[in-house]
């Protein structure tokens, strides 16, 4: 007997046929559980290529930018931390494995071990989010933001501004203690219940701020190992104000970070002269990654500005999918706290991770593409 | 076979999997969803070591070549591509395809510009900041 007879017998027979009375998780206009999975996943596939040609748009205006100057993806990808940049890549295929596993338990009616698999792609998706506050705090500290905004090394006088991480860190916060207050009411009332939602969430809660000690402790590492030369990328400003150099005309005062005093004067005073001349703004800048930029003129907002404004709006909407991700796998953490999911019904686990999945296969490009630039 | 009367269009699958007795659904084994993933992992650190070497114009390529196949991994594998309706690959494949004829139609006149736009005058300019240089006669060339 194919599918579609025994469709056709249900149409014919309905009352007869209690093989298929439609229960609770199958929606009245659907004929049977295979019919609903395969609908809902065509849709949810659907929505993935509105998704995919949505941040086309977005790695269009990368690809157009870089094949225009290539020197300022050179430039300002050195601000990137690519230690960073490639455990964020490692915890989200974790978080992968994890949820290609959670649809296999609730296939499998692994009801325990989908929780667990569920809460372990969230707890990933919170190191995530940490990690990336830290490489966001940090750049916002350095004023590397975007476009018009961008101020790093323009104006070296004034110190790093501090409490961003802070700020960022308060929502999650928030959250966290929500969800440990509300851990504290699952193991008062012994809700089994409410243990499992609440365990997975508390749990994730408190991978964030691992993922915030993790960054913090990685990006340190990496100050105090770029700083030794004074070449630092932009990392540390010495705020050695250098006569030579302040043209001044605006109200940046030029300001080089120079340890090789001896070399750089005469770069920077080159770099200032060159670009006054052109008619250009009178930023300098010396002497990131060693010289190995030739163009004086990419620290300025129209330029590395540019690229910063790129750079957020690409991570900070994967960002975005990210929590959007979580919040649709915490409501799948509560259906399967309910063991609601079995071989005939597990859609909503399915659908989630191929969401969950493109997420990560978008991360797998904007990593080589933001952080590994050489 | 009892199983044809609920699946059809993958039971070439399900003898793949080795599971008839789970419906519709053919879950992956674990041993494949950890070999993909130590896969994925690989490619990483691949393409973060290829990133060392300074390779030019062919950088890019190899590392969209790595970051191509680990996508292609996921979505056949974590997604579940290779086993799914193949009216769900069409789907994907015809996104895929609409994308690289955006990307390469918006950057088909880009070498067209890019000389006026990079080199005009800034790298000309400043080539004394060149590190190669010596320093001591940096400054002769630089008087306006």
């Amino acid at each position: 007997m194919t599918a579609i007879q025994e469709n056709l017998a249900h149409v014919v027979d309905d009352h007869a046929d209690h093989h298929h009375e439609h229960p609770s998780w199958l929606a009245h206009h659907f004929d049977d559980a295979e019919q609903q999975y395969d609908s809902g996943k065509l849709g949810m596939w659907l929505f993935l290529v509105t998704e995919v040609l949505f941040f086309s748009g977005m790695f269009c205006a990368y690809a157009l930018y870089r094949n225009r100057n290539p020197e300022v993806f050179e430039f300002c990808s050195s601000f990137l931390n690519e230690k960073l940049g490639a455990i964020n890549t490692g915890v989200l295929l974790f978080s992968s494995l994890t949820m290609a596993w959670a649809v296999r338990a609730a296939q499998l009616r692994q009801h325990q071990l989908l929780v667990g698999m569920l809460g372990a792609t969230l707890g990933c998706a919170a190191i995530f989010l940490g990690v990336k506050a830290v490489e966001y705090s940090h750049k916002w500290e350095l004023g590397l933001l975007p476009g018009k905004l961008y101020v790093a090394q323009l104006d070296g006088a004034h110190g790093p501004h501090k409490g961003y991480l802070e700020f960022i860190c308060t929502v999650p916060a928030i959250i966290t203690a929500l969800c440990a207050l509300y851990a504290i009411y699952a193991f008062a009332t012994k809700s089994l219940f409410h243990q499992r939602v609440a365990g997975p969430m508390l749990v994730a809660g408190l991978c964030f701020f691992g993922g915030v000690g993790l960054g913090q402790y990685l990006e340190a590492q990496e100050e105090a190992s770029k700083g030794h030369g004074g070449h630092a990328a932009g990392h540390e400003h010495h705020a050695m104000v250098d006569g030579h150099v302040d043209h001044g005309s605006h109200e940046h005062a030029a300001a080089p970070e120079s340890v090789h005093a001896a070399e750089t004067k005469t770069a920077a005073e080159i770099a200032a002269s060159s670009s006054a001349s052109m008619g250009g703004s009178p930023n300098v800048y010396v002497s990131p990654i060693e010289l190995k930029t030739p163009n004086a003129d990419v620290n300025q907002r129209s330029m590395a500005g540019l690229f910063f404004s790129i750079y957020y709006c690409m991570t900070g909407v994967h960002a975005i999918h990210i929590i959007g991700g979580m919040i649709v796998i915490t409501w799948l953490i509560v259906k399967a706290a309910r063991e609601e999911f079995h071989e005939q019904y597990f859609g909503p686990v399915d659908n989630v991770g191929l969401y969950w999945h493109l997420v990560d296969f978008i991360w797998i490009y904007l990593f080589p593409l933001l952080y590994l630039i050489t | 076979m009892a199983h044809t009367t609920t699946s059809e269009h993958n039971h070439d699958a399900h003898a793949g999997h080795g599971h008839h007795e789970h419906g519709f659904s053919h879950p992956m084994p674990i041993w494949m969803l950890f070999a993909v993933f130590f896969a994925l992992l690989f490619l990483t650190g691949l393409t973060v070591f290829q990133a060392q070497f300074d390779l030019g114009n062919a950088e890019i390529w190899a590392s969209l070549t790595i970051a191509t196949i680990k996508a292609a991994l996921v979505i056949l594998f974590f997604m579940h591509l290779l086993w799914d309706k193949p009216l769900n690959a069409i789907v994907i494949l015809g996104s895929l395809i609409f994308v690289a004829l955006f990307l390469g139609f918006t950057l088909m006149d880009a070498e067209g510009y890019r000389e006026n736009l990079i080199y005009n005058s800034t790298i000309e300019a400043s080539q004394p900041v060149d590190p190669n240089a010596p320093a001591e006669g940096a400054p002769a060339v630089a008087a306006p």
